[in-house]
């Protein structure tokens, strides 16, 4: 017997105030019809609703480096970050190429419960990018697979893209991709342009992501797959999914946080906290972003929460690590670039936080509207807070926080995954 | 002056001319039977070298004996540091000596800056060559040797030829020269030219030929083995011909006109043996130079503000009005 909450004076998608109740890990109730039950009553004056959030892109580190993060840790981050599933990225050790692996990471997530935790399968064995994984174990697995990704690394072979794009055709699968041309980005440090010659860091083109864009959608709208294009980070990829989309091809694509907040100027410190890849942009490509994300060209926020241990991190730029936290983040993020910018509404956030990336994943538990019979995974979120972000109060093992001392609207007071709540007063129940 | 010297542009056209004056002054000492100063006794300097470089880590070495500071070598090569030991440790174990300055040569870009402003040391920090970014000291030593054979270099046509794309020389000396006031031109083939040279303060060209009749100075940069083989030009031999100096092409220079490579020379490749070993060649000058320069330099993070010299010619009690500890 589940504990049923009454939460009050709550604003679902930013509209007007009422009652929500939550019983058996549904909606049960809504407006009038929601009180009078006897349940635990949550003040929520002032606070938003929103179908829990659904993370495409997460990196959880275990199995292999739980010095830098768990499933049980990463998992806390996004109970924090007000998401209800992430989508456990198989750059791992061993790599999350076959049936056991997914489901171990599976399990972990079940177990530590904090979140539904999807397992991302490898493309290619041990993401070397020379043959097949046993895809369709993954997707027949208890983990029930649907996005196979070679994260870290990109299917740059296009005759295996083009195999892997048709073959998860048999299970309604997607490849993620991670589109970064190999030859154009040896040894790169950061993005490329006049700031990268002035630093001395070897460059990273903005033509090595587009040029994998543009063969990846063509190649799926050749074979009749879906292609998923992870961390767009530049104008001109944006302009290609526009074409793309215009044509009506399966081609979908996710923006990080900090690609749509932070730019390239950082490099300026040759702090290692700003090395991530594909690396920060240009204040034009961060505008591009915002705009694709905001008509939809870009269909999902996705975090590439890629946490490190403090050594991998604390040493000079180049010998550095690429990634940086973003589960607890992100919604914050988004307020701030999106909410406050006028670009998008609360639906909005709602559509491309939670609606999109869950049809995307194919996570049927998720990404429901706020309504009676629906299921309870629910965030609630106060957007008049306003803080400054403190790395040291993370959940997270790691402490590679790019948003240090930056003032962050909003703040993830209760999260809801099915009906229980996993955050309670911004904290972890 | 900072407090570091990371890059040539942590020097405006004061800095740059004072530590210029200062390394003349540092020359004299060169024609002295006995060629020591005692502005840094009592001063540690850490040479901390990541990357082999026996020349820029004797020159410096020589350039601290003769401050009479007490040297301290720290090279990667058989030490902890290729054991896996971080740059952070090291810095730490450095502290934990007393280093007064440290002098950094790193294979990645921005690591000087990175000991400079992590907290980890209080001790000045020295670039003497990081990655593909800059080397401070060499623009000075070169802009030190120019400014005795061509006086001062505002208006000067500086030509620096060669592998721009990954030379920390050549991005020191466009900043510096700029600072000076020297007109520079970049030649190369365009593929070792970086993305957005256009926003650096010089002038580029694909071709050798036409900027040479008007060049004061003439700099050729040496092309690493590593890039023969990534397609960067199609052979040695079009590289050469298209962008080497040889004894015709140092014939179109004016008459007055230097030719400075900051070595080691690829002989036959970027220059010519001939133009190398000319009247014309300033180069084993560069290397003296070298040490005068970068005992300014050092003098001026580490000592006193006082002249180095005083007027007489007679070596001042620089360590009287040296402060005795180091900034935090």
């Amino acid at each position: 017997m589940t504990t049923t909450y009454l939460i009050k004076g709550v604003r679902p998608l930013g509209g007007a105030a009422t009652d929500v109740l939550l019983r058996d890990g549904v909606v049960a109730a809504l407006g009038a019809d929601a009180s009078g039950t006897r349940a635990e009553i949550i003040d929520a004056d002032g606070l938003i609703a929103l179908p829990g959030l659904v993370d495409l892109h997460t990196h959880l580190r275990e199995p292999g480096r739980e010095d830098a993060e768990t499933v049980e840790t990463g998992s806390r981050c996004a109970a924090l970050g007000g998401f209800t599933a992430v989508h456990a990225m198989a750059n791992t050790e061993p790599v999350a190429d076959t049936a056991g692996v997914v489901e171990q990471v599976w399990r972990l997530g079940r177990e530590a419960g904090l979140c539904d935790v999807a397992p991302v399968g490898g493309v290619t064995v041990g993401l070397r990018g020379e043959r097949l994984a046993e895809l369709g174990a993954m997707a027949g697995s208890a983990a029930r697979v649907r996005i196979f990704s070679d994260d870290g690394n990109c299917v740059s072979d296009a005759a295996l893209m083009r195999r892997a794009l048709e073959y998860v055709k048999a299970f309604d699968g997607v490849i993620a991709q991670h589109a970064q041309e190999p030859r154009l980005t040896e040894h790169a440090q950061m993005n490329e342009g006049a700031l990268s010659g002035r630093l001395g860091l070897r460059g990273w083109p903005a033509a090595a992501e587009e040029a994998i864009i543009a063969r990846d959608a063509l190649l799926a709208a050749h074979v009749g797959s879906r292609l998923h294009v992870c961390h767009v980070s530049t104008a001109g990829s944006v302009e290609i999914l526009r074409w793309a989309k215009s044509k009506g091809w399966s081609v979908t694509a996710e923006v990080t946080p900090h690609h749509l907040l932070l730019t390239d100027e950082l490099a300026t410190t040759y702090d290692p906290v700003y090395k991530v890849n594909p690396p920060l942009r240009t204040a034009e490509d961060t505008e591009a972003l915002r705009d694709a994300l905001a008509d939809g060209t870009i269909d999902a926020v996705a975090t590439d929460h890629a946490p490190h241990a403090i050594e991998d991190k604390e040493s000079d730029w180049t010998d550095a690590a690429f990634g940086m936290l973003g589960l607890e983040t992100a919604l914050r993020v988004v307020q701030e670039t999106m909410v406050e910018t006028g670009r998008l509404n609360w639906a909005g956030v709602a559509d491309r936080m939670s609606v999109r990336p869950a049809r995307i994943g194919g996570l049927a538990g998720h990404g429901h509207p706020i309504a009676v019979g629906g299921p309870a995974n629910l965030v609630l979120l106060d957007p008049a807070h306003r803080s400054p972000v403190d790395p040291t109060a993370s959940a997270s093992l790691s402490r590679n926080n790019p948003y240090a001392s930056i003032a962050l609207p909003g703040r993830v007071v209760t999260t809801f995954l099915r009906g229980r709540p996993t955050v309670l007063d911004a904290k972890l129940t | 002056m900072k407090r570091h010297l990371l890059s040539a542009a942590d020097l405006d056209s004061d800095d740059a001319l004072l530590v210029l004056d200062t390394a003349e002054e540092m020359r004299q000492l060169a024609d002295r039977p006995i060629k020591k100063l005692p502005a840094l006794r009592g001063r540690t300097v850490v040479n901390l070298f990541f990357e082999d470089s026996t020349r820029t880590r004797i020159s410096f070495e020589a350039a601290a004996k003769r401050l009479s500071a007490d040297v301290i070598n720290f090279s990667a090569k058989g030490s902890s540091v290729s054991k896996g030991e971080s740059l952070k440790d090291t810095a730490l174990t450095l502290e934990a000596m007393g280093a007064d300055g440290v002098v950094i040569r790193h294979s990645g870009s921005g690591a000087p800056h990175r000991l400079a402003n992590s907290g980890w040391i209080r001790g000045c920090v020295i670039n003497a060559g990081d990655g593909t970014h800059e080397h401070p000291t060499q623009a000075l030593l070169d802009a030190f040797t120019m400014r005795r054979h061509l006086g001062e270099l505002d208006g000067r046509r500086v030509t620096i030829v060669g592998d721009v794309l990954h030379s920390r020389v050549a991005r020191s000396n466009v900043l510096l020269l700029a600072t000076l006031g020297a007109q520079v031109t970049l030649v190369a083939p365009p593929t070792l030219l970086p993305v957005g040279v256009e926003t650096w303060p010089c002038e580029t060209s694909y071709e050798l030929d036409g900027p040479l009749p008007k060049s004061d100075a003439v700099m050729m940069l040496r092309v690493q083995q590593e890039r023969m083989n990534a397609a960067f030009f199609p052979t040695q031999r079009e590289y050469s011909r298209r962008y080497g100096l040889d004894a015709r092409r140092m014939g179109t220079l004016p008459d007055h006109a230097i030719v400075m490579h900051p070595g080691p020379m690829n002989r036959g490749m970027e220059i010519s043996a001939t133009v190398a070993d000319s009247a014309r060649s300033v180069i084993v000058e560069q290397v003296a130079n070298g040490v005068s320069v970068r005992m300014a330099v050092l003098y001026l993070l580490l000592g006193g503000s006082e002249p180095a010299l005083s007027a007489t010619g007679e070596p001042a009690v620089a360590t009287a009005s040296a402060p005795e500890s180091v900034p935090a």
